[in-house]
């Protein structure tokens, strides 16, 4: 079972030239947070339960319910992503390069609980995910 | 680029799909189109009501569909129900470039 994030999730990676602390900021600091995501009030604290606030649209209040996951900091940044009952898992990765911080984005639709036991399944994902390849066909 | 964080709300599908042995039953009959359900408890190794409680789950997602003949049920997939979760990946597939477009900008200019 290798990794089979790209179809039941959402993966961006990028190479920034920057370093691990200046991303981490981005990532944490609430005015920052604000000029690239959204407006917010997280905090970089476990448990920690918070919004983001986007324009709202017919049928939708514009708000993101999260709760803080994981932090290690420079290193890993969790929070889970609830919208109109839905809840999701966004995954900030931090890895420090020669030239700066390969940076790495998981949102994964799939309730965490479930990571661990479908890790130890007979069945793989691969063949699930061949046809939901077809499926998605022209996507990205 | 003005990007709205449209909701997409694919939630009933990944919560029929998040469970391996449901992944398995509509991979099978995604593979070998119609099956009955003493076919898929054979596939799946698990028992015949517990493959039933599956594809309970996967009827609600309108994964699959069903029809009796005497007295089986034959079972066959619904790849087109796929659709909310191929909306919602590429929803935010979308969302979170364009939002990493902007964390660049905005590590460029503290740099400064």
């Amino acid at each position: 079972m290798t990794d089979t994030a790209p179809t039941r999730t959402v993966v961006i990676e990028r190479e920034m030239p920057h370093p691990p602390e200046r991303i981490w900021r981005a990532l944490t600091e609430n005015s920052l947070i604000q000029q690239w995501l959204m407006s917010n009030d997280f905090q970089p604290v476990v448990g920690h339960h918070f919004q983001f606030r986007s324009t709202p649209v017919p049928n939708w209040n514009g708000i993101i319910d999260s709760q803080v996951l994981v932090v290690e900091p420079h290193a890993r940044l969790a929070y889970s992503w609830g919208t109109l009952g839905m809840e999701s898992v966004v995954t900030f990765t931090l890895t420090p390069t020669p030239e700066g911080t390969h940076l790495r984005m998981e949102h994964s639709g799939f309730p965490s609980e479930e990571s661990a036991s479908y890790k130890g399944a007979k069945y793989g994902w691969t063949n699930f995910l061949g046809n939901l390849e077809r499926v998605v066909g022209g996507l990205d | 680029m003005v990007l709205l964080v449209k909701p997409v709300n694919a939630n009933h599908l990944f919560r029929a799909l998040a469970d391996p042995t449901r992944r398995a039953i509509f991979e099978e009959l995604s593979r070998q189109g119609e099956q009955t359900v003493h076919a898929l408890t054979r596939y799946a190794g698990v028992s015949q009501p517990a493959v039933s409680k599956h594809l309970t789950v996967l009827k609600r997602a309108k994964l699959v569909r069903h029809r009796h003949q005497g007295r089986e049920t034959h079972y066959r997939a619904q790849p087109d129900a796929l659709a909310p979760m191929v909306d919602w990946l590429r929803h935010y597939g979308a969302f979170w470039r364009d939002r990493f477009d902007r964390l660049e900008n905005l590590l460029n200019r503290m740099d400064k």
